[in-house]
């Protein structure tokens, strides 16, 4: 019975918290509560994950109505491991804010900053959690609209035009997805994902069904930032906060392919789905996502702009997975979403270290730091290792697993392909790490930034160790995969399990 | 084929509306133009959910004497939402475009662009 | 103490060295006598392994599992002990020369250096007692990143520059065509862990084996058989003890020990020659010998000339590896531990002329032999040995060569040359390294040279002798590295 209304906490806390953190302007209170709100909602989400790892499904019926009239959470592994590394990421980041925050935010919009930042993150964990569909576009709007917001309050102008277009491509995919979702209601009379999947192949009217999908679909992609719908996403993450581009970076795209998966199995079913040319046309934009975002970010002359552009492939890696419809392929996403997430969260908090110290982060003015600044240097080149896959590191589990799909599948060329985005982003690494440790330092030139103080003397203790703690999780997940394989595993059987069972 | 448009009047009107919106926001250059295309689009959407819900010779979804026949109140309650979620995402496209002209001097997306190359 | 502690003792003890000697940075003497004390007690360790082997102690251990029967284990073997005995002795005979040569050089950042040594020789050790493919790949991976920044050490745009091909060529060839290979063992076979007579014999479909093999042969960049051979040259522009003992004898020497287990124990001498795998491919080691050796006659700076040396006899192990029949194997196997201990003698000379004669030529070699007759003479004992003449050891590896080639199984036309590749590369080592022998103490001192020349400082002089020492030691007695190459191979038939 706890079980149940942990889910639900999950959404609940954060919240509550959010209002009241807007109230307080000081930047070490709304620090405060937010902390404390990530930190008790990743002991919930792990305590949900231990439950559900078995295979279990915990239901929860906001305001006790049943089913499929009422809205209910749907817990299984697959939701109960995305909530986690949502959670987990969210607390170190809020770990790592403090300083971060301090430099980069106007001090009027401290408070309101922390507040839109629970506000994102508990419609990320509602978009997890929830088993009905509308209520996923609710949450998938609350989300969008409070990281919006918080993308724009970046320092460069530029935050303002990437947020402003992040906003109209934004609701534009939204909209997509409620068009599909009221289409599929109109065929189906349910919103209720266990619902619609037992009444849709019932639909007579296959037009509709199909129209549905595409457009769930291709709203879907517009939000998970998949090639070519990822224009949103390399302006949005280079220009918006630092706090805000690892936050983003590192879940919300993360989210939208996990809806993405839950309606292919959950709501439309296999069997339809292999009857549509869905499949293959994951697998060949997954390929060519990985190709481009690999060679565009080779090359970027800042850091940010060059992971936000290796996120782009990153993610095509995950498409290709879900592209392959087979138990290792599915397996190789779900593996590769947690995984990404420590890895470009590690990264993003690297390059937020260096903004830091030196305000800035392109490479012309970055020479050198890497002597300078050797933790960091250090966390980032394990980060990185990971990135392209050297075994020891979580990125060489992902590409193992997805490599092995690939070859069930027959399919030599993607396999040549995942091959070739290892070498490429080798390419783009080594240059990061080039520029960093063996170019001399040079006097800085500060641009559009007010402030354009000289360098500061130490890297913050709390940024620090959020990095390394998430540097470290990727050596650690890439031996002990256990958390990751295993669940994985227990969700994608869930997943092939016919008919969502209740 | 009357039939087929006539009958189905409702729907072929809120797909021009639709497209009106789309339109307007790909091709034209001014911001709040674009929010407007994006706010018609919206309300294209809404519409649609509500006309789904509609029952030939129902009436309005609140229970009362004499009527047995009730319009389905599920969509247009949840377009209750959606028209929430668009004022909200108006509001913030709105307040945007005001910080861009205070920064920028300008909303039109073209200038724009020339400006953020520069830099 | 459990033999899988003393594993993980081997595999710690440079990284725990590595961790005190970075900390030592203001007190040189004490970090020296780490060094020193660091990897004396490696190779104490390395030999109570080989006491342990010899008990048959060859039980794997398993420490993370992170696929499902997937794991990344450990375990004794003949084949690479033999390597590690090479590595631990040659680790201390290095740290010795390193020491005097660095302080003669004046050169910057020693501290790094001997860290970074220390880890890369850490993961020479777990190379050696890798247990699975999987294993061995990390390893291997993790040996070219950890010798990265050994290779950068100079910190220049030259040296950024080789950096970039080592980098390049070692990662892109391991990623893009080890991987590959290892996956396609994975995915025919099922089970990545070294056993005898191969994994893959009935569950690789024999077409697909000259391929896979072709993957792996080329995949292992380290082993340096063109054209994946570029970056042994682009790493000459390391201190001479980085080029000596990790070009001379861990990294090179960890690729060529590679693709001997590849070929022992994942894809059997047996299998491969019934596929013909090796028919085709024999023919690369075969044109590396040829080519390298005539490149390095044409190369007038004695490091580069050095390197092309290396990888022809690279090659040489290779060609022992592909011949895939028992006697190929074995002189293939006796060739990693003479040609290392041949070809660090051969690098310390050289150090030793360019840090006290300040050459760095052969043209200007002339006559210099006369000068510094002790460092001349321990390069014409190295050059004797890679020749294979006696009473050197390396005549007995490639003794073991030739036989192996007379029985070679494919064509008859591919034997021939095979016979004649090893017999015109004899001759051309003769003339590419043994002409600086002869220049050296034939020929006339240029006019006006530096009379103050002496003989170099005395830890280079030890580090000299001792590996040349053993070339001739091993001669008389090539044991105990001739059983465990015997049982290694024998095993694996």
């Amino acid at each position: 019975m706890i079980h149940e209304q942990l889910s639900v906490l999950l959404v609940v806390i954060p919240l509550l918290a959010a209002p009241i953190t807007a109230m307080f302007n000081k930047l070490s209170w709304s620090w405060l509560i937010t902390l404390l709100v990530c930190a008790s909602c990743c002991f919930f989400s792990a305590w949900l994950l231990m439950d559900v790892a078995n295979g279990e499904i915990i239901h929860y019926e906001l305001g006790g109505w049943a089913p499929p009239w009422g809205i209910e959470y749907r817990i299984d592994a697959l939701n109960a491991l995305v909530a986690l590394i949502v959670c987990i990421i969210a607390l170190c980041t809020t770990i790592y804010s403090r300083k971060s925050v301090e430099q980069e935010i106007l001090p009027y919009q401290h408070g309101m900053f922390y507040a839109a930042f629970q506000l994102c993150f508990l419609g990320l964990l509602g978009i997890t959690l929830t088993g009905d569909i509308f209520n996923v576009f609710v949450f998938l709007e609350i989300s969008s609209l409070a990281s919006y917001a918080l993308i724009a309050m970046g320092k460069n102008r530029k935050a303002l035009t990437s947020s402003f277009h992040y906003l109209v491509l934004g609701t534009l995919g939204a909209t997509f997805f409620l068009i599909g979702v009221g289409l599929a209601y109109a065929a189906t009379g349910t919103l209720n994902m266990d619902d619609l999947a037992a009444k849709l192949p019932l639909v007579e009217n296959i037009q509709m069904v199909h129209t549905a999908f595409a457009l769930i679909i291709v709203g879907l992609a517009l939000k998970a930032a998949i090639y070519p719908l990822h224009l949103w996403l390399p302006n949005a993450y280079s220009y918006a906060p630092t706090v805000i581009s690892i936050f983003l970076s590192a879940t919300a795209t993360k989210v939208a392919i996990y809806v993405l998966i839950r309606c292919l199995f959950n709501v439309f079913s296999l069997e339809y789905v292999l009857t549509t040319w869905l499949p293959q046309i994951m697998t060949v934009l997954g390929a060519v996502a990985i190709l481009y975002g690999s060679v565009r970010a080779i090359g970027q002359t800042g850091m940010k702009k060059m992971l936000a552009y290796s996120s782009v492939a990153q993610i095509g890696y995950m498409i290709m997975g879900i592209g392959f419809l087979s138990q290792q392929g599915l397996t190789a996403s779900i593996v590769h979403l947690f995984n990404h997430a420590l890895m470009k969260g590690a990264l993003f908090m690297a390059a937020g270290l260096y903004i830091y110290r030196v305000n800035t982060a392109t490479f012309e003015n970055l020479k050198g730091m890497g002597r300078e600044m050797p933790y960091t240097f250090f966390a980032m080149l394990i980060a990185a290792l990971s990135l392209i896959g050297v075994p020891g590191t979580v990125g060489f589990v992902s590409k193992w697993q997805l490599i092995n799909a690939a070859l069930e599948q027959q399919q030599w060329g993607m396999v040549v392909i995942i091959l070739l985005g290892s070498l490429l982003a080798i390419v783009y690494v080594w240059k990061l790490v080039e520029v960093l440790y063996f170019q001399s330092a040079e006097k800085i030139r500060v641009q559009g930034v007010e402030s354009g103080s000289e360098r500061i003397g130490s890297s913050p203790l709390g940024m620090t160790s959020a990095m390394w703690i998430l540097a470290l999780a990727c050596i650690y997940f890439g031996f002990n995969t256990e958390l990751t394989l295993g669940t994985a595993g227990t969700a994608v059987d869930l997943l092939f399990s016919a008919g969502g069972t209740k | 084929m009357t039939d087929y448009i006539l009958g189905h009047i409702n729907y072929w009107i809120i797909i021009i509306l639709m497209m009106v919106g789309l339109y307007t926001m790909m091709s034209k250059p001014n911001l709040i133009k674009k929010m407007a295309g994006l706010s018609v689009f919206q309300t294209g959407v809404i519409l649609l959910y509500i006309s789904f819900g509609k029952v030939t010779g129902g009436t309005a979804p609140i229970v009362a004497e004499g009527f047995d026949t009730y319009s389905n109140p599920l969509p247009q309650v949840l377009m209750l939402t959606a028209i929430v979620v668009g004022v909200a995402t108006t509001a913030l496209g709105f307040a945007l475009i005001v910080r861009i002209q205070e920064a920028y001097g300008s909303i039109e997306e073209d200038e724009l662009e020339k400006m953020d190359d520069e830099t | 103490m459990e033999t899988s502690s003393l594993i993980i003792f081997a595999l710690l003890l440079p990284l725990v060295g590595a961790l005190i000697i970075s900390r030592l940075d203001s007190m040189p003497n004490v970090r020296e006598v780490f060094t020193l004390l660091t990897s004396t007690s490696l190779l104490v360790v390395v030999i109570a392994l080989y006491n342990r082997l010899q008990d048959g102690q060859t039980e794997a251990f398993v420490v993370a599992e992170p696929f499902a029967g997937l794991t990344i284990s450990f375990a004794l073997e003949q084949l690479g002990m033999l390597f590690a005995l090479v590595a631990s002795s040659l680790w201390i005979v290095t740290s010795i020369y390193a020491i005097g040569y660095m302080r003669a050089h004046h050169e910057k950042h020693q501290t790094r250096f001997f860290a970074l040594f220390a880890v890369a020789i850490s993961a020479v050790m777990a190379i050696c007692f890798s247990n699975n493919l999987l294993t061995l790949f990390l390893f291997y991976e993790v040996l070219t990143l950890s010798t990265y920044p050994l290779v950068t050490h100079a910190g220049t745009e030259k040296a950024k520059k080789s950096g970039r091909v080592y980098l390049g060529i070692l990662m892109g060839s391991s990623i893009g065509l080890f991987l590959f290979g290892v996956l396609l063992v994975w995915f025919y076979a099922g089970d990545l862990t070294f056993a005898q007579g191969g994994v893959l014999s009935g569950k690789l479909p024999e077409h697909l084996a000259l391929p896979v093999y072709a993957l792996f042969v080329f995949g292992i960049g380290k082993a340096a058989v063109m054209p994946m051979h570029k970056w042994l040259p682009a790493a000459m522009v390391a201190p001479t003890p980085v080029s000596a003992l990790l070009h001379a004898v861990a990294v090179v020497k960890a690729g060529v020990f590679a693709i001997i287990k590849v070929t022992l124990f994942i894809f059997g001498p047996d299998f491969l020659q019934e596929s013909g795998a090796n028919h085709w491919l024999i023919w690369f080691p075969m044109l590396t010998i040829l080519l390298a050796s005539f490149i390095a006659m044409t190369k007038d700076n004695i490091k580069e000339r050095l390197a092309y040396s290396t990888i022809s006899q690279l090659s040489y192990i290779v060609l022992g590896a592909l011949l895939a029949n028992s006697l190929g194997l074995l002189g293939a196997s006796m060739h990693i531990v003479m040609h290392a201990f041949a070809k660090i003698s051969l690098f310390f000379a050289a150090g030793a002329i360019l840090v006290t004669a300040h050459k760095t030529k052969v043209s200007e070699l002339s006559g210099l032999g006369r000068k510094m007759p002790f460092t001349f003479a321990i390069f014409l004992i190295g050059t004797l040995s890679i020749i294979g003449l006696p009473p050197f050891g390396g005549m007995w590896s490639k003794w073991y060569l030739a036989l192996g080639t007379l029985e070679f199984s494919g064509p008859e036309f591919t034997r021939w040359a095979l016979l004649g590749t090893l017999m015109i590369s004899s001759l051309l080592n003769i003339a590419y390294l043994g002409a600086i022998p002869m220049k050296a103490f034939f020929g006339k001192l240029p006019e006006g040279s530096d009379k103050t020349i002496k003989e170099a400082p005395l830890p280079c002089l030890i580090g000299l002798a001792v590996p040349a020492l053993i070339c001739i030691y091993l001669f008389f007695s090539p044991e105990p590295f001739f059983s465990m190459a015997q049982q290694a191979v024998s095993s694996g038939q």
